[in-house]
């Protein structure tokens, strides 16, 4: 194993990290925490409980979510993708780092920056909403596996892209609208029974659910299967990953 | 003794299905200088992009030091320094930064004096805390070449290394190539300036069209295809070529002050007693009188018919 390389790949994208502190902490922080504002505090008092949880404190999980999945997207296709673009690729291609190397420092500090994200915005979230955590070790781990998760999709999305555009593309329209009908603002049993079947078949609704049952101990389904499908994802991206490097796709000629 | 690179076979057909390398086989000697000439687009940085494992071949073997850059990539690539054509750096990171990520990139530990004697070896160590994107595009190619080096590569490639850079910066070039090689480094290098070559190698290879058209040792391959030319100061300047001489071929200065003579080396006669006689009989006397051998440039649009 090479650790130096590893150790290189980590520091040089945590680096990039602390360079843009505003853009890349403080701008999600704050625009997360503007939720927590209008639907915690401002109109959240004039919504009903959800099974027993002040409707502020219910978005919490699901909004965190929204920005563990766009964040570890980003990063990690901007890291891979940044390099392809200014060329600097060469170096990475003629290191003598396996996959393996490669994959586990991009994803791990493209997943590393946006748990501490999720985590400032629990806090910042705290201050707004009466929050409680029932399971915090699950918590954690569901919030590290959705991180590393999505940090390979991006770093799939980053290899794939050829330009600036596609590199949004994914984020924006597939993540986000996904997030919004997934279940962050609302429980799916309060839907008509076609749109909660036709919600069933959202991957972000298990990661939504899974990751509320940690806060709240109550889920619209089954926390098996949420952690079934995480892990099915997780695999999936970890196969395309193998395919990338054993093709050369997009990467060598 | 084992080569510091062994080619054989190797062809590579891109997508498109233009064939860019065309059954390559060539040895690079340990320690050597080794000079790849060849015109635009004949295939060299193809080569050099899969003998570093930026490009997949298509057929045939590469071995680094005995290690089949494939099937034993990555102790193949440990060695391997490479110094590409186009400008690509890192734009927000610091010079020393940007050059201890190369480091451990190549798996080697951390080494600050390491990195400080090599930016310094190329005029960097000014520049070691300021941003990439601030400097201009010679010191960009220093950093590429300092991120070459952060890694004590055996073997080092220098893709057209001097195209396009100021006289200052292929004097420090070729002083830290001169110090690399007494160290044992073999360097493989691409280059449009022949004369610099011509200067550096210790041997030549013409490469055209995918093809290896040549290898040979610069002094042989000089001397053997060389033609040289005779000069001829006269002693006093001629208005025209007297008819006696017209059967050598002679070239006449405009000023008329100097006759220049090709001939082979190669040739069984060189003509150069019959020219001197004929001089004499026409009553043309001469001040002084000198020889040049011809310039690899020379040798090298000969060999592929076209200038570089």
């Amino acid at each position: 194993m090479n650790t130096h390389a590893i150790r290189a790949i980590y520091a040089f994208e945590m680096a990039r990290t602390r360079r843009t502190l505003l853009q890349s902490v403080v701008s999600p922080v704050l625009a997360t925490s503007l939720y927590f504002v209008v639907f915690g505090a401002a109109i959240g008092s004039r919504i009903a409980e959800i099974d027993g949880v002040s409707y502020g404190a219910f978005i919490v999980p699901g909004l965190v979510m929204l920005t563990l999945l766009t964040q570890s997207v980003q990063n990690a296709s901007f890291g891979i993708y940044f390099p392809r673009f200014i060329g600097t690729i060469y170096e990475l291609l003629s290191a003598p780092v396996t996959a393996t190397e490669i994959v586990i420092g991009y994803v791990g500090a493209a997943a590393t920056k946006s748990v501490v994200l999720a985590l400032l915005i629990m806090v910042t979230a705290a201050f707004f909403v009466p929050l409680q955590i029932a399971h915090p070790f699950a918590m954690l781990g569901f919030l590290v596996l959705t991180a590393i998760t999505f940090s390979l999709l991006g770093f799939v999305i980053g290899v794939w892209a050829d330009n600036f555009e596609k590199l949004q593309l994914v984020p924006l329209l597939v993540i986000t609208p996904l997030t919004f009908l997934g279940g962050t603002f609302y429980s799916i049993d309060v839907l008509p029974p076609v749109w909660r079947a036709i919600s069933l078949a959202n991957p972000v609704v298990y990661l939504v659910n899974g990751f509320r049952w940690s806060f709240y101990g109550k889920a619209d389904v089954s926390v098996w299967l949420c952690l079934a499908i995480t892990f099915g994802f997780m695999l999936a991206c970890l196969a395309v990953i193998w395919w990338i490097f054993r093709t050369g796709y997009r990467l060598k000629s | 003794m084992e080569a510091a690179i062994e080619i054989s076979g190797l062809s590579k057909v891109y997508a498109s299905g233009h064939k860019a390398l065309d059954g390559i086989d060539l040895e690079i000697r340990r320690g050597e200088i080794f000079a790849l000439l060849g015109p635009n687009g004949a295939g060299k940085t193809t080569l050099i992009g899969i003998v570093c494992g930026l490009i997949r071949k298509s057929a045939g073997t590469v071995k680094v030091f005995g290690h089949d850059n494939v099937t034993s990539a990555l102790q193949a690539r440990k060695l391997v320094g490479l110094v590409p054509q186009e400008l690509a750096t890192d734009a927000f990171e610091t010079v020393f930064d940007t050059v201890s990520f190369s480091r451990g990139l190549f798996g080697k530990p951390p080494a600050p004096a390491f990195v400080e004697k090599v930016l310094s070896d190329l005029s960097l160590a000014d520049k070691r805390k300021s941003k990439i994107m601030t400097l201009s595009g010679g010191m960009k190619r220093r950093v590429m070449i300092a991120k070459a080096l952060s890694h004590e590569p055996t073997v080092l490639f220098l893709d057209e290394p001097t195209a396009g850079v100021d006289v200052e910066l292929r004097r420090d070039m070729w002083n830290v190539v001169r110090r690399l090689k007494a160290e044992g480094v073999t360097i493989i290098l691409t280059t449009h300036y022949i004369d610099e070559a011509e200067e550096m190698a210790d041997r030549v290879g013409i490469i055209d069209k995918g093809k290896l058209v040549l290898v040979e040792e610069k002094r042989d391959l000089m001397q053997k295809l060389g033609k040289k030319r005779l000069t001829l100061e006269l002693a006093a300047p001629l208005a025209a070529l007297p008819d006696e001489l017209a059967r050598f071929d002679l070239q006449l200065s405009a000023d008329g002050s100097e006759l220049v003579y090709s001939y082979d080396t190669r040739g069984e006669r060189t003509g150069i007693t019959a020219l001197l006689s004929s001089l004499a009989a026409a009553g043309v006397r001469f001040r002084d009188l000198r020889t040049a051998e011809s310039s690899l440039e020379e040798i090298f649009v000969s060999l592929t018919g076209r200038q570089q």
